[in-house]
């Protein structure tokens, strides 16, 4: 685990980095094992001290290193639609031993507000308690149910480990896909994963298996909590199929100002990958102060002939979120879809949308982008359609309607389309509409409060995207919307 | 069980109602006809809790409560019910759903326990078989992409399910075929007994051939300025509003010219 020093950059933080780097150097505290924290700051010798600490392959190393370079020559992206301050990468700490949460004794030293929220999501009491980092007893459901798991699906070939793990124990699938979905190079945020992850979760479905149950990060073992620079890597080889879940409706008691993931898909032949986020990080208070910058990289490639890759997202957390999941189209008659539900309250902004990348012939993608702003939240939808010129027949269709609540808030819609083929058909449809005081008024009418018919009308209007999503997370979304909207009406 | 006195209400600087004074007792039924624009779904909607109009002056009594004070959805606790002139498209949510959302919220109003699935589809399945209301269409969007007759239909059988004690009917009649009144007005009788009030809102004497009124009050800008037994209606079918307004027009001025 990582974490960001809350102190202000003074001048003299350059010579302290300065200082820390030689005197590191000097004493060799790269070949200092027992240290279990890197100084704060970005440098070649970091990296390879995480590198070493995690006891990596020389390849991995390598990969880290030219990535760093990389970063160095690029300039962190001003074009999203999104104000903040700009963060300093040399006040972060990149490495971290996982060292134990700093436990509470008792449900009654954590913030109540907190607690609040948990009850009306309906999360049980143990999980409340590991979520706000209380100690729970040894024996504590999720774990054994998780060892059962675990089991059965090493008795049909699936690897579902921790990323680590997958680098020690299978680092020929490593080599052979790491950053071929999201190289190195591909952004500014993704090339500083790059250098820098410390952890995340690998997959891999062995031909012709199809997962028998969702696979998701709440039941992996060993997680030791969100990561500040995750790396997720899913490998669906031909006929498999998996659905995966990632997140956690519970708001997360995070550290961590900045968060840069990085995911990577790959689907085979006939594969299907099905990958459901609800993100809930903590937002900021009412003025935006605190919250968590969530700026991360995630796509897909249809790699194999009628592979499908699906991505349903629910993002509600955050104070800003910059997210474009994608889907490159490369074998024929492949699938890409795209399901988002971004809701911003208050000071959260948030700029998500997808790319498909049409490559192969009949392929054909679905996006369906719901984007709710309340208080003063901002919501952007940026798509990128791009059809190149081998890709006969694609079929594209996009619909992205925002619902504003309120005349404070803003929905902004930036559709690019990119066709190089003229037998594919590309359709936008796009909607902005205010919830009605009309429509609120009729289920009053109907004994309805007016907190429970807007989250009935929000709801409503999410219908499309909650239906993708495996049942009990779309009860969880409702729930959290309800939840997350809570004091928008008035 | 209704009482309005003397209500004046507005919207922004346009004065809308101008003194009503009207009462409803349990059991009657009372018909407001009157001219397009003369306040009728003003009424209604004030009636209901809508805020968009300012009641300016006179109050509201129902059930021996001051009903200005409460919020619409404890007016629908209380037992007021207004089928919409206009029923409102809320995409995504199903009838079913919607209805059993404002029938358990009317439920814990009055401190009962919510129904659950089987109790409750076994409430509304016997309605539905009285108004000829498809499974089909209550598993669609409340009134989303529904025809005129539909909706109108769906506001009576969600009268008959949510079963208030005022129930207020604003133009329900219009927009049906013969056959669809002949069913919303056998919906609308079923629905009344002695402990129950309906006002309907119409244009039209035919719904008043089956829902027989005990009294019939004409609104014409802004004021009841005529009020009959059903034999009224007739009358104005026959003549139109032509003299009413004539009279109240120069009953108006004579009322300005003496202040
Ligand atoms: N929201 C509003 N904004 C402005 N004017 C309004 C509004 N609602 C009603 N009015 C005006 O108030 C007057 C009365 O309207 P109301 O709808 O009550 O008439 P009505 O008697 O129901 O007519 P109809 O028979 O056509 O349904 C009309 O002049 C109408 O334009
Ligand atoms: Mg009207």
């Amino acid at each position: 685990m990582s974490e960001i020093l809350t102190t202000e950059k003074d001048n003299d933080t350059e010579d302290i980095v300065e200082a820390y780097t030689k005197q590191d150097y000097k004493f060799g505290f790269v070949t200092d094992i027992e240290m279990d924290t890197a100084p704060p700051g970005l440098s070649e010798e970091i990296i390879r001290f995480i590198s070493m600490k995690k006891n990596e392959p020389e390849f991995l190393l390598e990969w880290r290193l030219n990535a760093f370079k990389h970063w160095q020559t690029m300039e962190e992206p001003e074009w999203s639609n999104v104000n903040y301050k700009t963060v300093d990468y040399q006040n972060i700490i990149y490495y971290a031993a996982p060292k134990k949460k700093q436990t509470l004794d008792s449900l009654d030293e954590v913030d109540p507000e907190l607690i609040k929220t948990y009850e009306k999501l309906g999360i049980p009491l143990a999980e409340q308690k590991r979520l706000s980092g209380v100690a729970v007893d040894a024996v504590f459901d999720s774990v054994s149910v998780a060892t059962t798991f675990k089991e059965k699906l090493e008795e049909m070939g699936i690897i579902f480990c921790s990323f680590s793990e997958a680098v020690t124990n299978h680092p020929d699938l490593i080599k052979k896909y790491l950053g071929t979905v999201v190289p190195y190079r591909d952004n500014f945020f993704a090339s500083l994963n790059s250098a820098v992850f410390t952890d995340g979760s690998f997959c891999y479905i062995p031909k012709g298996v199809k997962c028998p149950m969702e696979l998701s990060t709440y039941f992996r073992i060993n997680t030791a909590g969100t990561g500040q620079f995750e790396r997720t890597l899913i490998i669906a080889d031909e006929d498999s199929e998996v659905s995966y879940l990632e997140g956690c409706t519970a708001p997360m008691r995070d550290e961590n100002q900045l968060h840069a993931a990085v995911v990577e898909l790959i689907a085979h032949k006939n594969a299907k990958i099905k990958y459901s986020t609800v993100q809930n990080w903590y937002p900021g208070d009412k003025d935006g102060n605190g919250g968590i910058y969530n700026f991360v990289t995630k796509r897909g490639r249809c790699e194999g002939n009628n592979s499908k890759i699906s991505w349903t997202q629910v993002e509600t957390g955050s104070a800003i979120t910059w997210k474009y999941p994608s889907v490159i189209l490369k074998g024929d008659n492949s699938i890409g879809e795209f399901y988002s539900v971004a809701l911003t309250n208050n000071m959260q902004q948030a700029d998500t949308g997808t790319k498909m990348v049409h490559m192969g012939k009949n392929t054909r993608s679905n996006i369906v982008s719901k984007g709710i702003s309340a208080g003063k939240g901002q919501n952007s939808y940026r798509g990128l359609v791009k059809v190149l010129k081998n890709a006969s027949n694609a079929r594209n269709y996009t619909q992205c309607d925002s619902m504003l609540l309120g005349d404070r808030c803003g929905a902004h819609t930036f559709p690019y389309i990119d066709v190089g083929n003229t037998t594919s058909q590309v359709e936008h449809e796009a909607s902005t509409s205010k919830i009605g005081e009309d429509q609120i008024f009729y289920c009053q009418q109907r004994g309805i409060s007016a907190e429970d018919a807007v989250s009935m009308i929000v709801n409503g209007f999410c219908k499309e995207v909650f239906k993708e999503l495996p049942m009990e997370f779309a009860v969880e979304a409702k729930k959290l919307l309800e939840v997350s909207l809570e004091g928008s009406v008035g | 069980m209704l009482e309005i006195k003397n209500l004046w209400a507005r919207i922004e600087d346009k004065e809308i109602l101008r003194g009503i004074n009207l009462t409803i007792n349990k059991g009657e039924v009372h018909a407001i006809m009157g001219p397009n624009g003369s306040g009728k779904s003003t009424l209604a909607q004030i009636l209901a809790g809508r805020e968009t109009y300012e009641v300016t002056e006179g109050s509201i009594n129902f059930k021996g409560n001051d009903l200005l004070d409460m919020d619409p959805e404890i007016r629908a606790g209380e037992g007021i019910f207004m089928a919409f002139q206009y029923p409102v498209e809320i995409p995504g949510v199903s009838c079913t759903y919607f209805l059993k959302s404002a029938l358990n919220g009317i439920r814990d109003h009055k401190g009962q326990p919510p129904l659950d699935a089987m109790e409750f589809l076994s409430t509304i399945r016997e309605k539905m078989d009285i108004l000829g209301i498809d499974q089909s269409l209550i598993n669609r969007a409340v009134n989303e992409g529904f025809s005129g007759g539909e909706k109108k239909r769906n506001e009576i059988f969600q009268m008959q399910v949510l079963n208030p004690d005022l129930a207020i009917l604003d133009e329900t009649d219009s927009g049906l075929d013969i056959d669809a009144l002949k069913v919303v007005a056998s919906g609308v009788t079923q629905f009344k007994n002695p402990e129950k009030s309906v006002i309907v809102v119409t244009h039209y004497q035919r719904l008043l051939d089956y829902i027989t009124p005990d009294f019939i009050h004409v609104l014409y800008n802004g004021k009841i300025v005529k009020s009959g037994g059903k034999e009224l209606a007739h009358k104005l079918e026959d003549e139109g509003y032509d003299r009413i307004k004539n009279e109240a027009d120069s009953l108006q001025s004579a009322e300005e010219s003496t202040v």
